[in-house]
């Protein structure tokens, strides 16, 4: 570097020695009091895209303890905000510039929003006195995103700015969480003030009550003890509540099976002898068939998604529905709650547990239910002269690394794979898109992701050929904060998922899901400067995964799979759950 | 249940094991489109009806396309909206009638709860005080005769010209509607109504939790009643 080169952020800081370190940033203008709000929330870790209505921020970043990750797109932000979220726990939070910067964090933002993701959006805005003028790169980021958020913000004052900074990020995870957005007009980010934006504070009233209501808990408990054939049903808010620990001591307490959502995968871990996988499209036969007959569906911490219920004249057709949900609005919005217990998983899960006296006799239920697991097996075959099989590289990942290894996935039959053959047994290390079905989740969330895990957690990134080509501009940031991180592509060189509707719905018509031509990934990987493996047959597996894993950065895999693979069991879309087809020619 | 009897030692080739669907015992049992297990007793088609719902809010910027963007998008039927403000500074009451099933009009009434600038919801009962504006202006062709149908309305004459004649007729639903059929025999030439507003009679307040303003003074900052039910997960 010449000696009039400027210096970098890490070398200005270290340059400062401790005087700078964990100071709170100063504040003396708007974009002080934004890092300084973040900072007084926790934040370390932001993602983003510099642009000139958020060069404020970006400039007041430079003097903040804060590391901020510059990602290849904003989408990619955004996701990799949303994904350091879901596995820290913490909320996530992504910067862009207005007008293209706004509108690209905008799948991101709608992303959490259905997965009630707690993410902080702040993006930049022209100067107040412009905004109305169609002026260069105006958008209006708040008309946008006010349907994908809990709240959005427009600042207007520079005194209040790093306040109400504060208040999004506390209202995101306050209740059931979900994005916030701050729009930040340039003038008020310059704008000169000496605030101290102080403690994060959610708005007054957003505070939610976390014990349910005791006669409600009561009459809930009479049902659940007069049950023959009671069921818990595990959702992401169970997670959300980090109420894992309840809901497992709960089951086990009173031998009630358990199955999940997809969002769900990990509230109890699912090699447990009660745990029957996730019910819904493509979950197991087993959870689908014990969803259908129970007589008493204890709903903790989900919204009774369409995937998850297929049918509604057909879902848990016998049962008296408990639902456990902290948000009031999801009580008897999909479906009817018998018995709706309105508050926080963790706390009421723990006032039914102690309500009940006289638990219900679930002996032949239980029995029942691993019966089914024999009935409706999830083994494949593998004959060593066919393509490689989906299935046999997703289990063996899992074999080959521990217990605490993070699973990001894009939207498609793999995802479908990774979340089936996966033994998920911890929360917070399956992390995908349910609710939106975001094709090219997986990179962005697996560079989230990184950030977030502890140095000891692999990060495993099962793409779909499809996906991938989304967002693999992302790897270039892997690679440039080298970031350890293994991308699984299950290659079908397909659309696989609308290929295989199409099969099923559309007389095998293939319109626009064959590629015909893809990238070669391994080589790709490499002109990143990632590592790359391909791989075409059984015997390549195991040293791939050995070598990606061994590798002390980011990696990719391109497993070049069986074209014509599908996922099952599949309950088809409004079909009732029980009459899940286990080959395409039940559907 | 279970399938002993069914061989699951070899999946298919493009599939998995297990008894076909047909095979599989199927729960008697079915829900209604809203979720409710059907009771054979009960009626099973949820009946529609007229709700309106009042909600106290800050009367910040935007407020109003949050409110009619959350109906749209939630596809909430909304007959009309009215909004003005309150005598405490920075709130404004909006009015909606609204409808929808019963269920319909707990999720209006629960999603509302739930954006940020709404303070309290309410829905008010069948007595409440309801009444609507309307303004026609119809041909000055007749004005005796448009004279006596605005006074047999309790109506009032805003402007009348040679050529046309404004009224303006105040009163619940039904005597607007009436109002407008009998001037139609004038030629109504233009029309504007302003929607129902309502308030809850008698002691009874129109949103929960709320306190009427101070007598004289205007509050400096309004205060959010603490109803967690309410704002449970905003
Ligand atoms: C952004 C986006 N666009 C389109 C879709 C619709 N879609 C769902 S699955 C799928 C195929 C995904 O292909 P690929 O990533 O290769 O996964 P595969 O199903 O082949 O495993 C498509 C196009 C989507 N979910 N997301
Ligand atoms: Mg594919």
């Amino acid at each position: 570097m010449s000696e009039h080169a400027p210096p970098t952020k890490e070398q200005a800081q270290e340059s400062e020695a401790s005087t700078s370190k964990s100071t709170p940033t100063q504040v003396t203008d708007g974009s002080t009091a934004i890092v300084r709000a973040l900072e007084n929330a926790g934040v370390e870790h932001a993602f983003g895209v510099q642009g000139g209505a958020i060069m404020p921020v970006y400039d007041a970043l430079w003097d903040s303890e804060i590391t901020h990750i510059t990602m290849a797109h904003e989408q990619g932000a955004s996701h990799a905000a949303d994904a350091y979220g879901v596995v820290s726990g913490t909320p996530g939070v992504c910067l862009a510039t207005s007008g293209p910067g706004a509108t690209n964090l905008v799948t991101g933002i709608a992303d959490a929003s259905m997965d009630s993701d707690a993410l902080i959006a702040l993006t930049g805005q022209v100067p107040s006195h412009m905004v109305g003028s169609d002026a260069f790169q105006e958008t209006d980021t708040t008309g946008v995103t006010a349907p994908i958020t809990k709240h959005n913000y427009f600042a207007s004052d520079s005194d209040t700015v790093g306040k109400t900074v504060g208040e999004a990020f506390a209202l995101s995870e306050t209740g059931r969480p979900g994005p916030t957005l701050v729009d930040l007009p340039k003038d008020v980010s310059f704008g000169e003030t000496d605030r101290d934006p102080g403690e994060p504070t959610p708005p007054p009233g957003s505070t939610p009550t976390p014990a349910a209501d005791s006669a409600a808990v009561d009459a809930a408990v009479a049902a659940i003890e007069r049950a023959e054939r009671p069921l818990c049903l595990f959702g992401g808010g169970v997670i959300k509540a980090e109420a894992c620990e309840e809901a497992r001591a709960f089951i086990h307490e009173y031998d009630i099976p358990a199955v999940t959502t997809m969002p769900g995968i990990g509230t109890v871990p699912e090699d447990d002898e009660l745990c029957l996988s996730w019910a819904g499209m493509h979950g197991t036969g087993y959870a689908n068939m014990a969803i259908t007959h129970t007589d008493c569906l204890i709903a903790v911490g989900t919204r009774f998604d369409d995937r998850l219920t297929g049918g509604i004249e057909t879902f848990a057709p016998e049962a008296e529905v408990i639902h456990i949900d902290i948000d009031p609005a999801e009580i008897s919005k999909n479906i009817h709650a018998d018995y709706p217990l309105i508050g926080d998983a963790a706390t009421v899960l723990e006032q039914v547990h102690d309500a009940i006296e006289t638990p219900p006799a679930t002996r032949e239920w239980v029995e029942q239910c691993s019966a089914w697991k024999d009935d409706y097996p999830m083994d494949y075959r593998t004959p060593e002269d066919e393509p490689l099989r989906p299935e046999f590289v997703v289990e063996a990942f899992d074999e080959a690394t521990d217990d605490d290894t993070i699973v990001t996935t894009g939207v498609g039959q793999h995802q479908m794979w990774a979340s089936q053959y996966w033994t998920y047994k911890e929360p917070r290390t399956w992390v995908s898109s349910h609710g939106l079905g975001t094709m090219g989740y997986g990179l962005p969330a697996a560079i989230g992701a990184r950030f977030a895990a502890d140095d000891s957690q692999d990060v495993i990134c099962f793409d779909g050929d499809g996906s991938f080509l989304m967002t693999m501009q992302e790897l270039s940031v892997a690679v440039r904060e080298n970031l350890d991180i293994t991308v699984a592509i299950l290659n079908n060189e397909y659309i696989g998922m609308v290929r295989q509707w199409q099969d099923a719905f559309f007389e095998g018509r293939h319109m626009a899901s064959e590629y015909n031509w893809m990238p070669e990934f391994d080589k790709m990987a490499e002109a990143f400067g990632a590592k790359g493996w391909r791989v075409d047959d059984y015997d390549e597996v195991a040293d791939a995964i050995e070598g990606a894993l061994e590798y002390d950065g980011p990696s990719v895999i391109d497993f070049h799979i069986d074209p014509r693979a599908n996922v099952y069991p599949m309950v088809p879309s409004g079909g009732a759950n029980g009459k899940f087809a286990l080959t395409e020619d039940q559907l | 249940m279970s399938g002993e009897d069914h061989d699951n030692s070899t999946p298919p080739k493009h599939g998995l094991a297990g008894r076909p669907p047909e095979e599989r015992p199927h729960p008697e049992g079915r829900r209604t489109s809203q979720g409710i297990r059907i009771d054979p007793e009960a009626e099973a088609e949820p009946r529609v009806r007229q709700a309106v719902v009042s909600a106290l809010v800050e009367n910040e910027p935007g407020v109003l396309s949050r409110v009619s963007g959350l109906f749209s998008r939630r596809q909430f039927n909304i007959e009309s909206l009215t909004v003005g403000p309150t005598t405490v500074e920075g709130n404004a009451r909006i009015t909606l009638v609204v409808e929808e099933t019963e269920p319909g009009i707990e999720q209006v009434k629960k999603q509302l709860a739930k954006l940020k600038p709404v303070m309290s919801v309410g829905e008010l009962d069948d007595d409440a005080v309801r009444a609507e504006l309307v303004l026609m202006k119809v041909h000055g062709d007749e004005p005796d005769k448009v004279h006596a149908i605005t006074q047999m309305y309790d109506g009032q004459t805003l402007d009348a010209g040679p050529r046309t004649i404004t009224v303006q007729v105040t009163g619940n639903q039904s005597k607007i509607d009436d109002a407008i059929d009998a001037f139609r025999q004038f030629g109504i030439i233009e029309i504007a109504r302003t929607g129902q507003t309502a308030l809850a009679r008698g002691a009874t307040p129109t949103t929960p939790g709320e306190e009427p303003a101070p007598e004289g003074t205007i509050a400096d900052e309004p205060q959010k009643p603490q109803t967690p039910a309410q704002h449970s997960d905003d």
